[in-house]
């Protein structure tokens, strides 16, 4: 392998978080079949499937929603086990989920520091495990602010009174307000216009720049092209395969998602293209 | 994307922009403070009622009326906390007399001291609240079906307990029966059963306000599986909030006793329901997530001033509950149209 330092670098680095063989089964129902996947620091990973393939068992496999039938999770190479939620959260893995998992009748800043309040920093909170409320709609504020978020303009606001476009905005926010490793976004943009879309796709990209590893899961393939370094397809509860925007082409992902074509057909031509990039076909 | 931004509002944007009616605004203030419909229905019973009798009124009646309300009052406090969960328990009038007749019977049969017999009434009541949550939490029944069958299970247990007959207040010695004491207030009279009842709602309003604990109350309630995917124990949550229910029940069952003079399973028959008469006209709402303690204190209140206001302008008593009824209905639908101030925007 004719592999530059970078691509070394790069198999030499830990995946931030990673699966292997994931199996999870509902009765009769195979939702997951033995799934790998593995995303590192500094990289948005889209996953793309057709109805039904997986692809949101997977990530609440990956989140502490749904707990595997088989299979091990590793962050940072430590093995780990997620009960519930709260578990990938102390992990660092925040989730925006397809739902959005707010609360209707909480207001902005509540919701964003839902299952992690802050608590006076006196007697009253020590004691009284009283709440610091204006601390959090402050923090609230500036967190929704550096996130370039113009929707949102009252915190105090209910949720419930938000349109669809603010309330992705809020689950977002919360995200990634709080200094995870890895950001889940389950069709972060399904619900949105073209213009509240694109600010989550910058928010995807400036989350990446910052170091953090995105999985982004996604129908949109324009959205998916644009901001993923990799691209797991999952086909019928496995990875079809691992491709890169630059080595594939949309119709080629689409072909691979309906089962046309194999990833191996896709490769002579992919590897002639870009040599160096043939080892991430592996996954 | 930057010049996307810049880009003149869409035709629904501002439409979305447009002023809010006057409905809009009332349905709106009414959607973040729940308690000012019952507020308002206080005033006008209050004003209402002034007229119809001119000793309505008079500090002797009002004191009279916060005595009637406190033990319905005092279970309609953990009637909020199970309702805004989107539950509802059946069961606390039951447990209420359960507790009631397990103090009754250590204290009075067995010899055992007031206080500690009010602690293992405590107890009691806590684990009989924590059994309706195991199953509400745990095995997920539905809560109405638990507290169906929990109340049969709880008043039948306390008939056997007490035989059929009750346990006189001289038996149970002055520390139990100390809830009915009462001292002066400038005109009014308080009795300690009701200091303690405004106690609870003090301290159980500042959990609800103030506490982590209380707004994941609030979010269980609103949405529970959106709360367990933010990370929120949603079945420790709800263990917690069915046994402290338990715990106030069984504090209720000592007022209950200050009020009767005696520990018995004949008073305090239709508390069950009137707890949750009380919460609902309170202005909370029975799917859950929406509602304060405030509004439940009024809602008991309401009913104590119709109750009390009829009665004294001499109408029968069926009055009274055909006038219950009505504001039980009215509340209800007002809580369906507040819940509609989310279809806009």
């Amino acid at each position: 392998m004719n592999a530059s330092i970078a691509i070394d670098a790069d198999s030499a680095r830990v995946p931030v978080l990673s699966a292997r063989g994931l199996v999870k089964t509902f009765g009769p129902v195979v939702a997951l079949d033995g799934v790998d996947v593995d995303v590192y620091s500094g990289e948005v990973l889209a996953i793309i499937g057709d109805n039904g393939a997986g692809k949101s068992v997977l990530i609440k496999c990956l989140t502490g929603a749904e707990i595997p039938d088989a299979g091990q999770l590793r962050v940072e190479g430590r093995p780990v086990a997620f009960r519930k939620p709260q578990d990938a959260r102390d992990a660092g893995i925040e989730t925006v989920y397809q739902s959005l998992a707010l609360s209707p009748a909480l207001d902005i800043a509540s919701n964003m520091f839902l299952g992690r309040e802050r608590r006076r920093d006196n007697i009253l909170g020590r004691w009284l495990h009283m709440l610091d409320k204006r601390g959090m709609r402050r923090e609230a504020a500036e967190k929704v602010a550096t996130l370039g978020i113009q929707t949102i303009q009252d915190i105090t606001q209910v949720v419930e009174t938000l349109s669809g476009g603010q309330r992705q905005a809020v689950a977002v926010a919360r995200a990634v307000a709080f200094g995870g490793k890895v950001i889940v976004l389950d069709e972060p943009t399904a619900a949105l216009g073209v213009r509240e879309g694109g600010v989550v796709l910058e928010i995807v990209r400036k989350l990446r720049n910052q170091g953090l590893a995105v999985i982004l899961i996604s129908h949109n393939m324009p959205h998916v092209f644009e901001s993923a370094d990799r691209i797991h397809i999952q086909r019928l509860g496995r990875c079809a395969g691992v491709i890169t925007p630059k080595t594939h082409t949309m119709p080629q992902a689409v072909a691979i998602m309906t089962g046309a074509i194999s990833v191996a057909d896709s490769l002579p031509g992919a590897a002639a293209g870009n040599p160096g990039r043939a080892g991430d076909l592996e996954g | 994307m930057s010049e996307s931004r810049i880009t003149p509002m869409t035709a629904a944007e501002i439409f979305r922009r447009r002023e809010l009616t006057t409905m809009q605004r009332i349905q709106r203030a009414l959607h973040r403070h729940p308690e000012i419909s019952p507020l308002c229905v206080l005033l006008a019973a209050l004003v209402t009622f002034s007229f119809a009798s001119s000793r309505f009124l008079q500090p002797s009646n009002l004191s009279l009326i916060l005595q009637q309300v406190s033990v319905v009052g005092s279970l309609a406090i953990g009637q909020t906390l199970i309702i805004l969960t989107a539950g509802i328990d059946l069961s606390v009038g039951a447990m209420m007399l359960l507790v009631t007749m397990v103090i009754g019977v250590l204290a009075g049969k067995a010899g055992v001291p007031g206080w500690l017999s009010l602690g293992i009434g405590i107890g009691v009541g806590g684990f009989a609240g924590f059994l309706n949550g195991v199953l509400v939490a745990q095995v997920r029944l539905p809560p109405f079906i638990v507290t169906l069958g929990s109340l049969n299970v709880f008043i039948a247990i306390a008939l056997l307990m007490s035989g059929g007959r009750s346990i006189p207040g001289a038996d149970l010695g002055p520390f139990l029966v100390a809830t009915n004491l009462s001292f002066p207030v400038g005109p009014f009279q308080f009795t300690v059963g009701a200091v303690l009842v405004i106690a609870m709602y003090l301290a159980v309003g500042f959990a609800l306000s103030q506490t982590a604990w209380g707004r994941h109350v609030y979010a269980v309630g609103d949405d529970s599986s959106a709360a367990r995917l933010a990370g929120i124990q949603v079945k420790r949550l709800l263990l917690s909030v069915y046994t402290l229910t338990g715990v106030i029940v069984a504090l209720s069952a000592w007022v209950l006793i200050g009020r009767v003079g005696a520990a018995t399973t004949s008073s305090a028959v239709d508390a069950n329901l009137d707890s949750v008469t009380a919460v609902v006209i309170g202005g909370a709402s029975l799917f859950g997530g929406r509602g304060s303690l405030l509004g439940t204190f009024l809602g008991a209140v309401i009913v104590g001033v119709f109750r009390n206001g009829l009665a004294l302008a001499r109408f029968d008593v069926l009055y009274q509950t055909l006038a219950i009824g009505l504001l039980i209905i009215a509340a209800v639908s007002l809580d369906q149209w507040i819940r509609g101030v989310k279809a806009q925007r």
